[in-house]
């Protein structure tokens, strides 16, 4: 089937250049990181993880996020689905790979990563991270692969397929769970140590990872002869607009209980974010942004009338995306160092080459996930036709 | 194609025979090379042991930054510990604050003495009993060691991922951000430095140790540091915490560290 | 098979690529390298394993002494003939061989051997013989 990734109109081929391009050049910058070391970033003694892993956070839930095609659609026999699980699969396949580089560009010896497997540690989240994550990287190719194969063949798809389809639901949702408690069991982060982290993960996933989808089969829509179908982005669109609810109310929630207990150690995080602290106010704006998009994303996709406009719905789509973006990336990494244990405020701003290695990172995940794109959409028109 | 029964157990007969022959070959080799004795691997006869290594630090004695300096210089000299102007990349294995960046969330400066509130805290690694970073290593390049409960970097196997710098409560820990040669005053001959991309703290002095001599901080303090065996009652260190009113940073969170402050 | 001068040509450009290392220095075979003992060295007789044990595993040996240092706290080393060392690259090993780039260097640059144990361990200075 990779033949039909292969070939395509000029327009395609403009894309794919330009994503290598700008992979390319990620690459390059990367090069330069090895050589000098992650001080090219703008990570500091108490930020030690930033945009890199803000990324990688905030696609992990993407990643997940296709498991709200999946599960209506196999679980519950939502038939209507059956036109954009497999764009779900493989969005989901992308954005691991992307999880996964990023790690890989955060570490310092990139080197030694295969330490990790050498010797095994149970008590270690990042050892159980990588576990399910190329666990479930290999189960959506599984799965997508097979399914589409055999849809295109015209067949039924391999009996063997369900348990792993079955596996790959609480699996997705194990994704997450497992990044968020890389997070939410370390004493010393007051701003991670909540129990809500976890909800508060997979409810911003699956906002954003379907508000994505959605997207993706508008474009769909305009530059092929495939149509995911209006109903399908409607059905998405109320997941969205539910799980946009729920992680806003989860994170009021959050608000809440710093506030009400007036507790300086949980207040101080959010303080900084917010309002800034002892003087230190970068992130300000853009969690008031972040919040912002998200209440518009709440508004746009509540609203009947703006969720079944589709250029309100595009705009809700986006408010969400970017305010999950915001809130879920570098919002969360910032706030949970700073103050640092000793309680001083050092800042951290991602420097350019570290935005450039990232844009690199985007590129190669968009590539992956055109390529893959590229072939479902084709076979779906040559099924049709 | 002769496809028969036959044909199939012969090949896997062949192979069974193919792949069983060189280990067999080996173990026969063997015999012919056997070594004279074995090579013994232990700790020098001027070892110093413990079960558990604590440190109590008198903070009375210390009245300005100049009490300070000699330790912070003996222990990141004779490491090799990187200087950087630029703070972004700062490397520290001990330093002082300020009692609430110290203690900071368990208690507050109000209406203490001045005294207390500009007294210089010394901080480094708790080399804590139940420590959060070795439990966030994926690798377990920071282990902590049975031998003597000393919380370890093994620089050989960090991946540099810092998640053990983000479980620790305490800020102990620095990132190699870039290769740290450049950066060294003075450069001691007898000790490693550590490379770009790895994660460093207080060893507690483990080369030290090994040859019978106290950590540097401790011997540089002239008597206001001292170090002993937490769990052996009859130590300086427990005889210390017996006698005075001691407290130890965010005990609360259950990582039970090894340094002491007398206040 | 119009396919035939395609394939004849890319098997051609691969044999070549493949064997580039052997046709491109063909006749600029280079002996192997004399190592350079320093005269501590020379004096000591025997290293720590006989001669043909450390050409072939020092640095199994050196993984060994990692491990024992690093890992369990132990420092010394006790040989099969009784002799004991402090298990330190730099100052054990490089201690007696102080001429790194005349004597390790020797070797690994001929096997084009990079280890990087020397981005933290120190060398000694290049001014000792």
């Amino acid at each position: 089937m990779l033949e039909l990734a292969i070939k395509g109109s000029k327009r395609y081929y403009g894309w794919m250049a330009v994503l290598l391009g700008l992979a390319g050049i990620g690459f390059l910058v990367y090069l330069k990181q090895l050589d000098f070391g992650l001080g090219i970033t703008g990570m500091n003694r108490d930020v030690t993880w930033g945009f890199y892993i803000a990324n990688f956070t905030f696609l992990v839930g993407v990643a997940a996020g296709g498991v709200m095609v999946v599960l209506p659609y196999y679980l519950h026999d939502y038939k209507a689905y059956g036109k954009v699980t497999i764009l779900g699969e493989f969005l989901a396949i992308a954005s691991v790979v992307m999880c996964i580089t990023f790690i890989l560009v955060d570490l310092g010896q990139p080197m030694r990563v295969m330490n990790v497997l050498l010797y095994p540690t149970p008590n270690s989240v990042l050892f159980w991270d990588t576990i399910v994550l190329n666990g479930y990287l290999f189960l959506n190719l599984i799965i997508g692969w097979n399914v589409l194969e055999a849809e295109r063949q015209g067949v039924h798809y391999q009996s063997w397929l369900k348990p792993l389809i079955y596996i790959s639901i609480p699996w997705a949702v194990s994704i997450h769970t497992v990044t968020a408690y890389l997070y939410c069991g370390l004493p010393g982060r007051g701003f991670w140590l909540t129990a809500i982290l976890a909800p508060r993960f997979l409810s911003s996933a699956f906002a954003s990872g379907p508000a994505l989808l959605i997207l993706l089969c508008l474009v769909i829509r305009r530059v092929t002869n495939y149509d995911p179908g209006w109903k399908q982005i409607q059905s998405l669109a109320v997941t969205v607009a539910y799980a946009i609810c729920i992680n806003v109310f989860f994170l009021l929630c959050e608000v809440f209980v710093a506030f009400y207990s007036q507790i300086p150690e949980h207040m101080d995080h959010l303080k900084y974010l917010f309002v800034g602290l002892h003087g230190h106010g970068a992130y300000v704006p853009w969690m008031w942004a972040s919040m912002t998009l998200m209440v518009i994303g709440i508004i746009l996709l509540v609203n009947p009338v703006t969720r079944k406009n589709e250029l309100t719905l595009i705009a809700a789509c986006l408010c969400v995306f970017f305010g999950c973006w915001i809130d879920k990336g570098l919002g969360m990494i910032s706030g949970g160092f700073v103050p640092n244990p000793l309680h001083e405020v050092n800042e951290y701003i991602p420097t350019p080459l570290e935005g450039l290695i990232t844009i690199g990172v985007y590129a190669l995940g968009f590539f992956v996930l055109s390529i893959l794109f590229k072939i479902a959409v084709s076979v779906k028109e040559e099924v049709r036709a | 194609m002769d496809t028969s029964r036959r044909r199939i157990l012969q090949l896997l007969g062949l192979s069974a025979a193919a792949l069983a022959a060189p280990p067999v070959f080996n173990a026969l080799a063997k015999e012919a090379a056997a070594p004279a004795a074995e090579p013994k691997i232990g700790p020098g006869n001027e070892a110093l042991k413990a079960k558990q290594w604590a440190m109590v630090i008198d903070t009375r004695k210390f009245k300005s930054e100049a009490d300070v300096e000699p330790l912070v210089e003996a222990c990141h000299t004779i490491h090799n510990v990187p200087h950087f102007d630029f703070k972004r990349w700062e490397i520290k294995w001990l330093w002082a604050t300020e009692y609430q960046h110290a203690f900071s969330g368990t208690t507050s400066t109000r209406f203490i003495p001045d005294a207390v509130a500009h007294r210089p805290f010394l901080v480094l690694c708790n080399h804590c009993e139940n420590p959060p970073c070795v439990r966030a290593c994926p690798t377990q390049a920071t282990f902590k060691r049975e031998s003597d409960g000393i919380v370890m970097m093994d620089f050989h196997r960090c991946i540099g991922c810092r998640f053990c710098m983000a479980a620790c409560p305490f800020g102990a820990r620095s990132f190699n951000y870039r290769d740290p040669r450049p950066f060294i005053k003075e450069t001691n001959q007898r000790f490693p430095t550590r490379m770009k991309g790895v994660v460093e703290k207080c060893s507690f002095c483990v080369e030290r140790l090994a040859e019978g001599k106290m950590p540097a901080c401790v011997e540089a303090s002239g008597g206001k540091l001292t170090f002993g065996d937490l769990f052996d009652e009859g130590s300086e260190v427990r005889k210390l915490i017996q006698t005075n009113f001691t407290i130890r940073r965010k005990v609360n969170l259950g990582t039970e560290p090894s340094v002491y402050y007398i206040v | 098979m119009n396919d035939k001068k395609w394939i004849i040509t890319g098997v051609v450009v691969f044999l070549l690529i493949v064997l580039f290392p052997f046709w491109y220095n063909r006749g600029k075979a280079v002996p192997p390298p004399e190592v350079k003992l320093t005269d501590k060295a020379k004096a000591a007789k025997e290293c720590v394993m006989s001669k043909d044990y450390i050409r072939a595993e020092h640095m199994r040996l050196l993984d060994l002494w990692r491990e024992s240092v690093v890992r369990q706290g132990d420092r010394v080393y006790t040989n099969p003939k009784g002799k004991e060392f402090v298990m330190s690259l730099s100052n054990t090993c490089l201690d007696c061989h102080s001429n790194k780039a005349e004597f390790c260097d020797k070797c690994h640059n001929y096997a084009s051997v990079r280890p990087y144990c020397w981005d933290c361990h120190i060398e000694p200075p290049k001014e000792k013989s």
